[in-house]
């Protein structure tokens, strides 16, 4: 009797094995070693399904294509590249497993990821720890700050501090002094409000109200009545759609008679589309690939702004937007690292940290020992919205 | 004796798996495994002794990380201090709001601690100055007890498992004493207990403390491990997982939370490498159709959970000891 009770936890043992062996089980697949041999084997983390997938499907694809044609042209000094993409699904605990899978299974020499701020806070313990270089694709600038205690970690979207000087820059030049800062309640919302308020006090811009709503309200009337009272020359959004377009909606609908700023989180078709023509005259921030057509041909950003949107659109039949972007930087600032330094994480660090003018899609990057993400102001243009189509503001 | 061995059979195993195991990853597995084994283990007691539902643990879960969180960072607690905190503050918020909502019966209990669940989330998100607002809090330190650290994967794994094994073993014990008996009778028939001269109030009440300091216990050690805090694995989805596991792996047996919480978390490891064989290029949202249909089948063809299963192996044995 007492054995089968020892057999008993004996089978509860192998089914838990078995459960658990069962999720690791994908690794053996292998790829043709190129003429160099073992293949390089870099691993991405996006946020695919749940909330953050607006951002995550786009990077994915283009991390999908940029693998592909890389191997097609024969791989990194001869070596195919092996790109190892796990979905989050927007979450925090699910992005720890699935960066720990990377680096103790796959053996990845870097990770690529997440979409957004949360799922790539929660990676950043996992990398210091096991010294393991990773690109965020997310905005916030904690991701990379302190840059002392995240050594191993960079990001390609420009943080929301270089977004708000662009934005202080109009506004001083166009003197508004006192604006109406409204923004939505979530990481990205309460973001951008901190680094809008803290900028508007070194700039002497006032910021005369200031409201939020929530992602999911249908409604901002009443947050745009308290602004229409207040006086303020301009009201400033921070938020993406659905939410930012009804927002834009009922501002046209009140007849507010100022401009109306958003941040480059609306920075794609579907804000225009969700706002039903009220989104003609918004005024924003954002990087150049959605007036690529329009920068100068002296902008060095112009040549892979035109080839991303060429193979992009060629590829899956719709235009790239900036969140596929950051993808592209994050991919490419990762493989000339690596075609430099070869196989070694730590000089692959080192490589991507004394990184200075690469030319990608989001902006021109200039890193440092101190500015990991290392984008500034002139990475971004502001743009307005004209008949429904993007315009760029000289 | 008899009774000895199994538990100790139970304990070398899992001493010795880091042995066999050297992957951060799984040991990753089996820490977020672990935890939740704690959560689920006191909704077991909950549901299946008490006879109570709840859709709010994630809440006490969240009460627990972010006092670690807040105390670590921003008082600079010593940890263990900060650990004991976090069994204490949600046991003290479940008493709270345990008198009011434990009058409630079947459906209406349910939606009160739903409610809770999402009240306590956009708490997190709106307590700017305490929790970081939805940006969440950074630079949790590592749990230190003495000089050690407990900064790796292996050393984690320990330190959750032994408050695994704890809590399982105290619990066992409780299912087996008078206030146990008590609470099978009360989840059998309130009126009969009641007849009886037990105290329901107090017993579901004390239940629902009690299990809201586990999924404290496992939220203080969610934010050791993760050093970082933020309200989204804190939401209604995560309680919803809590009770999920807690049925799957069968209410009131021994086994059942373990096997719950493995079964799932595993499962949802499997899916993320098995589905892109499947379906190429699908992502999450289609694991959840797979899941869903493998739940769905454990449901049929085993209503009374995973733990059911472990349990006719012991009938079975004690029928042969006849």
């Amino acid at each position: 009797m007492k054995k089968k009770r020892v057999l008993t936890g004996i089978i509860a043992a192998i089914i838990s094995a078995g459960l658990l062996l069962s999720g690791c089980a994908g690794s053996k697949e292998t790829l043709k070693t190129g003429d160099g041999g073992e293949p390089y084997k870099i691993g991405a983390v996006i946020d695919v399904s749940g909330s953050s997938s607006s951002l995550g499907v786009p990077e994915k694809n283009t991390l999908q294509m940029l693998a592909d044609k890389v191997n097609a042209a024969g791989g990194i000094n001869g070596h195919l590249l092996e790109l190892i993409i796990l979905d989050n699904k927007s979450d925090e605990t699910e992005a720890v497993l699935a960066v720990k899978k990377l680096i103790n299974q796959e053996k990845v020499l870097a990770v690529l990821g997440c979409s957004s701020s949360g799922p790539s806070m929660s990676m950043i313990d996992t990398v210091q720890k096991e010294k393991v270089p990773m690109i965020s694709l997310a905005a916030s600038s904690t991701i990379v700050e302190p840059v002392q205690e995240r050594q191993w970690v960079f990001k390609t979207a420009q943080s929301d501090i270089v977004t708000i000087n662009k934005l202080m820059s109009y506004l001083k030049e166009k003197g508004l002094t006192s604006v109406a800062l409204l923004y939505m309640n979530n990481a990205y919302g309460d973001g951008g409000r901190a680094a809008f308020t803290a900028a508007a006090q070194a700039n002497g811009v006032k910021i005369v109200v200031e409201e939020k709503f929530e992602a999911t309200d249908k409604d901002m009337t009443p947050q745009l009545t308290r602004v229409k009272t207040s006086g303020a020359q301009a009201a400033v959004v921070w938020a993406i759609p659905p939410s930012a377009s009804i927002i834009t909606k009922n501002f046209k609908d009140l007849n507010m008679g100022i401009p109306l700023l958003h941040s480059h989180g609306v920075g794609n078709q579907n804000f225009i589309d969700l706002a039903q023509g009220a989104a003609d005259g918004v005024i924003l921030p954002i990087g150049k690939l959605i007036v690529a057509d329009q920068i100068p041909d002296s902008d060095p950003q112009q040549e892979v702004l035109n080839r991303y949107i060429e193979e992009y659109s060629q590829k899956y039949n719709s235009p790239p937007n900036s969140f596929g972007g950051y993808a592209w930087d994050g991919f490419y600032l990762l493989v000339n690292a690596i075609e430099k330094v070869g196989a070694d994480r730590a000089a692959i660090r080192d490589t991507l940290e004394n990184t200075r003018g690469y030319s990608g899609v989001s902006g021109m990057f200039n890193l440092s020992a101190s500015d990991h993400n290392g984008l500034h102001e002139d990475s971004m243009v502001m743009v307005q919205v004209e008949n429904g189509k993007w315009k760029l503001l000289k | 004796m008899k009774k000895i061995a199994f538990p100790v059979a139970l304990i070398l195993a899992f001493a010795g798996l880091p042995l066999l195991i050297k992957s951060n990853y799984l040991l990753g597995i089996l820490i977020i495994i672990g935890l939740y084994a704690i959560i689920v283990i006191g909704l077991g007691i909950l549901m299946g002794y008490a006879g109570q539902v709840s859709f709010g643990h994630a809440a006490f879960f969240g009460i627990g990380g972010y006092t670690v969180a807040v105390l670590t960072t921003a008082c600079h607690w010593p940890s263990i201090a900060a650990l004991i905190a976090a069994l204490i503050l949600p046991g003290l918020v479940a008493a709270i709001i345990g008198g009011p909502t434990l009058k409630l019966k079947e459906l209406y209990l349910a939606l009160a601690t739903l409610a809770f669940g999402i009240l306590v989330h956009i708490l997190f998100n709106e307590l700017k100055g305490i929790t970081g607002g939805p940006s969440g809090l950074t630079g949790i330190p590592y749990f230190t007890v003495g000089g050690l650290v407990f900064d790796r994967d292996i050393r984690f794994y320990y330190l959750v498992w032994s408050a695994v094994l704890l809590v399982s073993l105290g619990v066992n014990n409780l299912i087996h004493s008078r206030v146990g008996r008590a609470m099978r009778a009360v989840r059998e028939s309130e009126h009969a207990s009641e007849s009886v001269g037990i105290d329901t109030a107090a017993l579901k009440l004390q239940a629902f403390v009690f299990s809201a300091v586990l999924a404290g216990l496992a939220g203080g050690l969610y934010a050791f491990y993760v050093t970082f805090i933020s309200p989204s694995p804190f939401g209604f989805h995560t309680s919803v997982q809590f009770v999920l596991m807690a049925v799957v792996g069968g209410l009131g047996t021994f086994w059942g939370p373990l096997l719950g919480a493995g079964l799932v978390v595993a499962l949802g490891e499997a899916l993320r490498w098995a589905t892109p064989l499947v379906i190429p290029g699908a992502g999450g949202e289609y694991q959840i159709i797979f899941f869903g249909a493998i739940l769905m089948l454990v449901m049929i063809v085993k209503p009374g959970g995973l733990g059911a299963v472990m349990d006719l192996f012991k009938k079975s044995e004690e029928g042969e000891a006849h």
